[in-house]
């Protein structure tokens, strides 16, 4: 197979607006940071989708394995106690 | 009828309209998928600033349409730089083709801004946002090839070379221009020609590139109705359905 000279793979995280999370929205390919954050904008900010952006390489990314998933995620299934799941959220409250 | 500012604003039009046309043909061509997306969305840009200049041409005119401006007129009506007719030869030719109109966007819309017509000014308002991004982008790619390979270098500089005989063309101020300068329309070309050349000179110095010595113009100019060799052809393809479907809608 032909070497992949795509160059770097960055993670691409973009902000709707001020105050707001970063949201993963994609990946791309570029040779260095100002070559990724214009693509960035060309490719995931045409159409007023954020006025924000971060970018990751994805190589810098520290990601769970698959392998592990039994003993990380299941302890967590069976404790309910652990949510805050038995209180009366009062009226008016948003973004929970 | 106003014919000289009619006139003036088919050039305004005519440039970007044929520039996103070339960069149209390109689409799916660049050396890369992130790239191919953002030279189309450039495209992109000069279609909309084309459009908005014609339907104002449109307007004065009375009775075309911006599509017929657009699809209907002949090769010598149309009002172009030369240097956009160039055809997409590689990514170096694109590119530089690329970074000397923007250089020559940045300049010419950063003055536009201040036309006393007000419709000129406001597309003027709208574009140089654009541009200004247009530059950037083109800017860096010189920089990153004439910094790049020695292959790249020697690329680019082939293109800078072969492109530098049409720049002297943007410069030319004709009677229409002064006209239209006088009456605080329009701007004089020939003002800005030592800015574009610094801005062009420090960019290739900053890239390893070198300058090549000012060639004068022996062609007969796009805006007096005079094109390349290339506009036919561009014209033929650009203009084929709206010929041959006259009307068509989808």
């Amino acid at each position: 197979m032909e070497k992949d000279n795509q160059g770097i793979l960055w993670e691409v995280f973009i902000q709707v607006k001020a105050g707001r999370p970063f949201k993963h929205v994609g990946s791309l390919h570029a040779y260095d940071k100002e070559m990724a954050m214009q693509s960035a904008r060309d490719l995931f900010t045409r159409r007023n989708e954020g006025n924000g952006i971060w970018l990751v390489m994805a190589d810098d990314i520290v990601s769970s394995q698959s392998v592990d998933d039994e003993a990380f995620f299941d302890p967590s299934n069976d404790k309910v106690y652990r949510h805050p799941t038995f209180y009366k959220v009062p009226d008016g409250v948003k973004h929970i | 009828m106003n014919q000289s500012l009619y006139e003036y604003c088919l050039r305004l039009g005519d440039t970007p309209l044929i520039l996103s046309q070339r960069i149209g043909e390109y689409c799916s061509k660049a050396p890369h998928l992130e790239e191919d997306l953002a030279i189309t969305n450039v495209g992109l840009d000069l279609l909309g600033q084309a459009e908005n200049f014609l339907t104002y041409a449109a307007s004065i005119h009375g009775t075309l349409s911006a599509d017929e401006l657009a699809f209907k007129r002949k090769e010598k009506d149309f009002r172009s730089f030369h240097l956009v007719e160039v055809p997409n030869i590689d990514f170096a030719y694109v590119l530089v083709r690329q970074f000397f109109i923007d250089v020559y966007h940045n300049l010419f819309y950063t003055s536009l801004c201040n036309s006393k017509d007000i419709t000129i000014a406001g597309i003027s308002k709208k574009s140089i946002k654009e541009v200004r991004y247009h530059l950037q982008r083109s800017q860096d790619w010189i920089i990153r090839l004439g910094q790049g390979t020695e292959e790249s270098n020697l690329r680019i500089q082939y293109a800078i070379d072969e492109l530098w005989m049409y720049i002297d063309e943007l410069f030319h101020d004709n009677e229409i221009d002064n006209k239209m300068t006088q009456v605080g329309f329009g701007v004089s070309n020939n003002a800005l020609k030592s800015n574009w050349l610094n801005m062009v000179t420090s960019t290739l110095n900053d890239a390893g590139l070198s300058t090549p010595e000012n060639i004068p113009y022996t062609l007969q100019y796009g805006k007096d109705g005079f094109h390349t060799e290339y506009m036919g052809y561009l014209l033929a393809e650009m203009q084929h359905l709206p010929l041959l479907y006259p009307d068509a809608k989808w």
